[in-house]
């Protein structure tokens, strides 16, 4: 008790109390909020797709028009299903800097709840491919070579054979596709973005869409493995010419000055 | 042990038993001549500069070439069977491919050393043509290609030429989507020739496109046809050295009769050997940082796949972009379609190699020089030639830099289409402005030498006079000097004979001679040169006050 009261006066008596009161508060708040939020699912529904409009309207419309119709500055976003707002939004391509030949994958600006709900709202006004679950696009357990041979047939003309990116027309681009979330690159199958062709399930099947995401996943990510050393950015003999030339010949006339410049000369100049 | 014996039996009993090596080296030459050979080749003078050694480097690639090559035929099966690949490595598991792909990727992964000698095998084909490039250049603008060496350099074009060749059915043969891209590329262009195109594409695949052969045909034109006339033809060039004797930079001593430098054995032959050593050394250690033609990213060629960033190695790159910015003509004629998109891209890179191979051969005419010259030109003192080097470098370049148009546009967040257009402009513009800017460079150059000759060298020393004036002090320059600088001829342009003989006899002048006359004139013209200091000169201006 003496303790107590002789600490009383401390400044930091005040900071604790403080500490104290919050943490009863938020426990109590705690205690009784779930059962309000569990009372029905549908209506959280409703409330993401509540939120998901306002976040719509303030960051989308100027572009979508209002009620998601599309101007001319931007598409009708009527169908496009929650997989193509999780895609764009989520690698940050939404909302755009600025009007271009494409817009870049960038930092995203919405955190992974906000985007749920823009993607209920948009999911809202009408039917479009639904986001993937983890265990359809999930590297793991798939054919890794078929993948490959996918990802041959259909993807590598524009993305290179390891989907390092390539140009495409009028300063449009495929991008690289290293680093890129699974889910995203799964997505983009389903929904086509931008330039992309898109692949829906009758053209190629969910096992498929896995198959080339654990292909990338193995050849281009972090953890794969150059068994020959630096890979030159993988972009084939180009990139091997310019080392070549520059590294190669470059340090061979280097040898050969410090070669000549170290003889034995017939007459000293 | 026994040069120890050997010398105590030459101090012990003189003339009665010749020391091992001198015994071995008299049968040897009783059989074989070497001292006559010997003789004349051991005592051959080299002269010395860094640009000489540019031909050793492609000597030395070439060999490691053949050597790494000879490793690699042991392992590869030049084969287009169908199997279905089990080895190790698992993003290929379970995919057909054919035996030679499989093979390839078998080298890389389950053969010891494999990955390392195919990756020197590649990077020394890169090495050695892209060093044969720089040293056909330092030929050619230093103008060693001129009598008697006009030979000399077709052999050497056709080398690179050969070698581009061997290259490409090499990097062929692994069967692999990128190079299977390049060879349908190939295709086209055969099939492109008027006529016969279609004839010959069906000879080379032996039916339709790809079928099953032309892997081991690549084979053998790859090991053994293509290197088999190369090797041929550097062992001439070679000899045409030693016979022609090397040529050299003028310098005070050096003669268009004479060489001056140090002997073959044995300082060039230690030079020489340590250098290979280098140039291995150099190249083995790329290998072993940096990938090249990684097939197992590439996977096996199907005819119905096909990957963006489809280049052909940097040597074929000018081939490429010359495609890459035609635009897709094409005519129909009686029935026949002439793919004129690809067919005038063929003859373009065919002109474009042929202009250098006759390059020599049109100097002379148009100069009417057939002296021997032995002594080198600075490049500033032959302007125009200097000039038509740069441009007919710009044209390459600019399209090598078409190849990669795609690279260009991606890296500089540029629209591929408008890297094209930039192309198209630059291959008619570039070649054009390159010429004009690269004489006027020469002349000015010239002009500083002159300058050079008759005042010395800035020293960057300000001398403050008494009466308060600033001066920068000038070294003049050792007689060595000035004679390097003033050593080059400045030959005349031709003329044309009067037009009316000395008996009154109207001369008949023909058309080919007067474009040789104004030729000429563009060459060694009034304004082609900047007149070299005299001696006149030199002494009024160096008996004067010291400074001025």
């Amino acid at each position: 008790m003496k303790k107590l009261s002789a600490r009383r006066r401390h400044p930091l008596a005040a900071v604790v109390v403080l500490l104290f009161a919050l943490a009863v508060t938020g426990g109590l708040y705690a205690a009784f909020a779930p059962a309000e939020s569990a009372k029905a699912d549908d209506s959280a529904q409703s409330l993401a797709i509540e939120e998901g409009k306002k976040l719509y309207a303030v960051g989308c419309a100027s572009c979508h028009g209002t009620g998601a119709q599309g101007t001319s500055d931007g598409p009708s976003l009527v169908g496009v299903g929650a997989a193509a707002v999780d895609f764009q939004v989520a690698t940050g391509r939404m909302p755009m800097q600025q009007q271009g030949a494409q817009a870049p994958r960038k930092k995203p600006v919405y955190t992974q709840a906000q985007i749920d709900q823009l993607a209920a709202y948009i999911s809202s006004l009408g039917a479009g491919p639904a986001a993937p679950t983890k265990d359809q696009y999930s590297p793991e357990g798939a054919d890794v070579a078929k993948g490959g041979e996918l990802f041959r047939l259909n993807c590598s003309q524009c993305h290179n054979f390891t989907g390092k990116g390539g140009a495409l027309s009028n300063g449009k681009f495929a991008p690289n596709l290293e680093g890129v979330n699974p889910k995203h690159i799964y997505e983009a199958m389903q929904t086509g973005p931008q330039n992309m062709p898109s692949f829906p399930d009758s053209v190629l099947s969910q096992k498929n869409k896995k198959d080339i995401v654990a292909y990338l996943d193995e050849v281009n990510s972090s953890k794969s493995e150059s068994p020959g050393g630096l890979g030159l950015g993988g972009f084939g003999p180009v990139s091997e010419g310019l080392f070549a030339w520059v590294f190669g010949l470059g340090a061979l006339i280097a040898v050969a000055i410090w070669v000549a410049a170290r003889t034995a000369k017939a007459k000293k100049s | 042990m026994s040069t120890a014996d050997t010398t105590t039996t030459r101090a012990g009993a003189q003339g009665r038993k010749a020391p091992a090596g001198e015994r071995v080296a008299d049968w040897a030459d009783g059989r074989l001549g070497i001292y006559t050979l010997a003789k004349g080749g051991m005592r051959k003078i080299f002269p010395d500069h860094w640009s000489f050694m540019l031909g050793e480097v492609c000597l030395y690639s070439f060999l490691i070439i053949i050597l790494t090559g000879v490793y690699l035929t042991l392992f590869f099966h030049p084969s287009m069977n169908e199997v279905v690949y089990h080895g190790s490595y698992v993003p290929m598991q379970g995919v057909r491919m054919s035996e030679a792909f499989k093979s390839t990727l078998d080298i890389s992964f389950d053969v010891r050393g494999g990955l390392l000698i195919r990756q020197i095998h590649h990077w020394a084909a890169l090495v050695f043509i892209a060093g044969m490039m720089v040293h056909m250049m330092r030929v050619f603008f230093t103008g060693a290609f001129r009598k008697p060496r006009e030979i000399n350099w077709l052999f050497g074009f056709l080398l690179l030429v050969l070698g581009t060749f061997t290259g490409f059915t090499g990097y062929s043969l692994p069967d692999d989507l990128l190079s299977g891209t390049g060879v349908r590329i190939a295709d086209g262009l055969v099939m492109s020739i008027p006529l016969v195109g279609t004839y010959i594409s069906f000879y080379l695949f032996g039916g339709e496109f790809p079928g099953t052969d032309f892997v081991s045909r690549f084979y053998s034109i790859h090991i053994l046809l293509l290197p088999g006339i190369m090797l041929g033809l550097v062992v001439g060039h070679l000899i045409l050295v030693f016979y022609h004797k090397h040529t050299q930079f003028a310098g005070p001593g050096r003669t268009n009769k004479n060489v001056v430098g140090m002997p073959l054995m044995p300082v060039y032959m230690a030079k020489a050997g340590g250098f290979f050593f280098l140039v291995f050394g150099i190249i083995a250690a790329i290998s072993a940082i940096a990938t090249i033609n990684p097939v197992w990213e590439l996977g096996p060629y199907r005819p119905d796949q096909v990957s963006t960033n489809a280049q052909p190695d940097w040597y074929l790159g000018m081939s490429e972009g010359l495609f890459r910015i035609m635009p897709g003509w094409e005519i129909s004629f009686a029935g026949h379609t002439l793919v004129l998109g690809v067919f005038i891209p063929l003859l373009v890179f065919g002109a474009v190699l042929t202009i250098m191979a006759v390059y020599p051969f049109i100097e002379s005419w148009v100069t009417g020089d057939k002296r021997e010259h032995h002594i080198l030109d600075r490049p500033r003192n032959a302007p125009t030639r200097t000039a038509f080097g740069v441009a007919w470098l710009t044209l390459y370049g600019v399209a090598l830099m078409a190849g990669g148009n795609d690279l260009w546009a991606t890296h500089f967040h540029l629209s591929v289409n408008s890297v094209t257009w930039f192309v198209r402009i630059s291959f008619f513009v570039g070649p054009v402005l390159a010429f004009i800017a690269t004489r006027r460079i020469c002349m000015g150059l010239q002009r500083r030498d002159k300058d050079k000759v008759l005042h010395g060298r800035e020293s960057g020393i300000i001398k403050r006079l008494p009466h308060g004036e600033f001066v920068e002090v000038h070294e003049p320059l050792t007689q060595e000097q000035l004679h390097t600088l003033t050593a080059h001829e400045q030959p005349r342009p031709l003329a044309l004979e009067p037009e009316v003989d000395e008996n009154g006899v109207v001369r008949k002048v023909k058309g080919t001679q007067k474009l040789r006359v104004r030729l000429s004139k563009s060459y060694y013209g009034e304004d082609r040169y900047v007149p070299k200091a005299t001696a006149k000169e030199y002494q009024e201006i160096t008996s004067g006050h010291g400074h001025h």
